[in-house]
């Protein structure tokens, strides 16, 4: 029989020196962007103050953001529906991290909110109530930066607020 | 092994820069085409396989957003290859072998025109000592081809791969790049990366396919002359590009040898060649004689989406079948630099 030798590994440095442990590598890739031709018609929309969502036409629920396709069925969605700037708080957090990017007051509230006639909710900020009094199925609306400063971008709206309207009911999840 | 056969390919049309539609509305039409062609739904699939680049993309998965494209719901099975869609394509076709399943849905997107594509490839290479030197995937081929031509091809074989792939590419409606070209004119071009000239290179391609797998009596149904896979395998090389022999594709043969190429003739060959050399350095590695009409609908050098045209390969290839213009074609897919890893896929009419 062939004696087989399992070739020796090192396993330390024979000169007894530290181990490489940190090289350098910067890496920067810019992309160009491709919003999307629905995405597109979406935030041309916000500039302009309004939110438009997208109907699906097998499973005709309105999505908002729309993204040119219905996320269950597979198909493209082209009928274009326009939505209230009312909507309720479907599940929220409330957030005491600072993150970097943030420049809003500890703690904020940030929200799942379900916009009247939509099928999907969509995350913003609740704004202009006490984080501990925010609650499923509070009643919302959109607070618009000044016209001058809306672009398409969803910072065209400043935060969501209480309508004031009584609490929604919410179908049970699941 | 189960008789799987392609019964459907659909693909978008190769363009230089798909500037309005995102991935997910390329995608879509492609696979609803492919389906339809198939005479199926999602409720047929039974496994959907994709491959694609979030690097590519510049979008951390990219390919979860793709999904919206095939609607998956209620929930399926799904799988994903960072690799061209032949190789998604390669998994599913392993997938059917299990039996418990009938017909998957194989797709690969691309859109190459978002990032420095020549650049982006280099992020491939080790990331320790070759990736920060950034060497561009242009440039890597020019090593690869220099050294063929110290080995004997020439810059007119290079420049009439070229006219022959542009040539071809006008029966392709598909394709980015067409016509009629002398090869004098095109060695009269000066250098872009000595020795490759621009014509030497594939275009910046976006574009998206998807191919439909049955198997046994389903892909009978599903297809009138279904391009039955006789053979499949891929292999790959080492990372380090120094260790290779960049003027032969070994792993091209074993893969060869794997799918059985070598077993009969093959009428249409569709390789996947993004550099002139590269397809005479195939040509023989897969022992191809001249009267194999090799690439009819123009290859890589005349449209090159990266992730989808391994995939677009195997269904350009597979087409020929199906219109019942062949009995026996092979299709070969790439990934890497200078024909790193090779998948080559015979399939034939039965």
């Amino acid at each position: 029989m062939t004696e087989v030798k399992t070739p020796e590994v090192a396993t330390e440095d024979a000169a007894g020196q530290e181990p490489v442990t940190v090289i350098q590598t910067p890496i920067s890739v810019e992309y160009r962007f491709t919003a999307g031709v629905a995405s597109s018609k979406f935030l041309r929309n916000v500039a302009q103050g309004k939110l438009v969502g997208q109907r699906c036409p097998r499973c005709h629920k309105v999505y908002v953001p729309p993204r040119g396709s219905c996320p269950t069925c597979g198909v493209p969605t082209q009928e274009e529906v326009e939505l209230s700037n009312r909507g309720t708080v479907t599940t929220f957090c409330v957030v005491n991290v600072p993150f970097s990017a943030h420049v809003i007051e500890m703690p904020y509230v940030a929200a799942t909110i379900l916009l009247d006639g939509a099928d999907i909710g969509f995350q913003h900020l609740v704004q202009e109530i006490p984080a501990a009094e925010v609650r499923v199925g509070l009643r919302v609306e959109a607070v618009w930066k000044d016209p001058a400063e809306w672009g398409p971008t969803m910072e065209s709206i400043k935060h969501f607020r209480p309508s004031g309207e009584p609490d929604a009911i919410l179908p049970q999840a699941g | 092994m189960r008789d799987v056969a392609v019964v459907a390919f659909a693909q978008s049309p190769s363009v230089r820069r798909e500037q309005y539609r995102n991935e997910v509305e390329m995608l879509m039409p492609v696979v609803g085409e492919a389906l339809q062609a198939a005479g199926m739904t999602m409720d047929d699939i039974g496994f959907t396989c994709s491959g694609s680049s979030d690097f590519l993309a510049g979008a951390p998965f990219s390919f979860v957003s793709a999904l919206d494209a095939i609607g998956p719901w209620p929930p399926i099975q799904e799988s994903h290859v960072e690799m061209d869609g032949a190789w998604a394509l390669y998994e599913a076709w392993v997938r059917l072998q299990h039996g418990d399943i009938d017909a998957a849905l194989v797709y690969g997107f691309g859109k190459s025109s978002v990032g420095p594509i020549t650049e982006l490839l280099a992020l491939q290479l080790d990331p320790y000592v070759v990736g920060p030197l950034w060497p561009d995937s242009v440039s890597l081929a020019a090593l690869q081809a220099r050294l063929l031509l110290e080995n004997g091809i020439t810059e007119t074989d290079m420049a009439s791969v070229a006219v022959q792939s542009r040539r071809a590419a006008k029966g392709n409606p598909n394709a980015q790049l067409s016509g009629d070209f002398e090869v004098d004119a095109l060695l009269a071009e000066p250098y872009f990366v000595a020795p490759l000239r621009k014509h030497d290179c594939p275009p910046v391609s976006d574009a998206a396919a998807a191919v439909v797998l049955a198997a046994g009596e389903k892909a009978r149904q599903a297809a009138r002359r279904p391009a039955w896979i006789a053979g499949i395998d891929h292999r790959i090389e080492a990372h380090s590009l120094g260790a290779r022999d960049l003027a032969h594709s070994p792993s091209t043969v074993l893969a060869a040898e794997g799918a059985g190429a070598f077993d009969g003739p093959v009428e249409v060959a569709e390789l996947h060649a993004p550099f002139s050399h590269q397809q005479l350095l195939l040509k023989e590695a897969l022992r191809l004689d001249d009267a194999v009409d090799i690439n009819p609908s123009g290859g890589a050098l005349a449209a090159n989406p990266v992730m989808a045209a391994g995939l677009v390969r195997i269904g350009e290839a597979a087409a020929r079948v199906m219109d019942g213009g062949a009995q026996r074609v092979l299709a070969h897919a790439t990934s890497g630099p200078c024909l790193q890893q090779n998948l080559v896929c015979v399939m034939e009419a039965r």
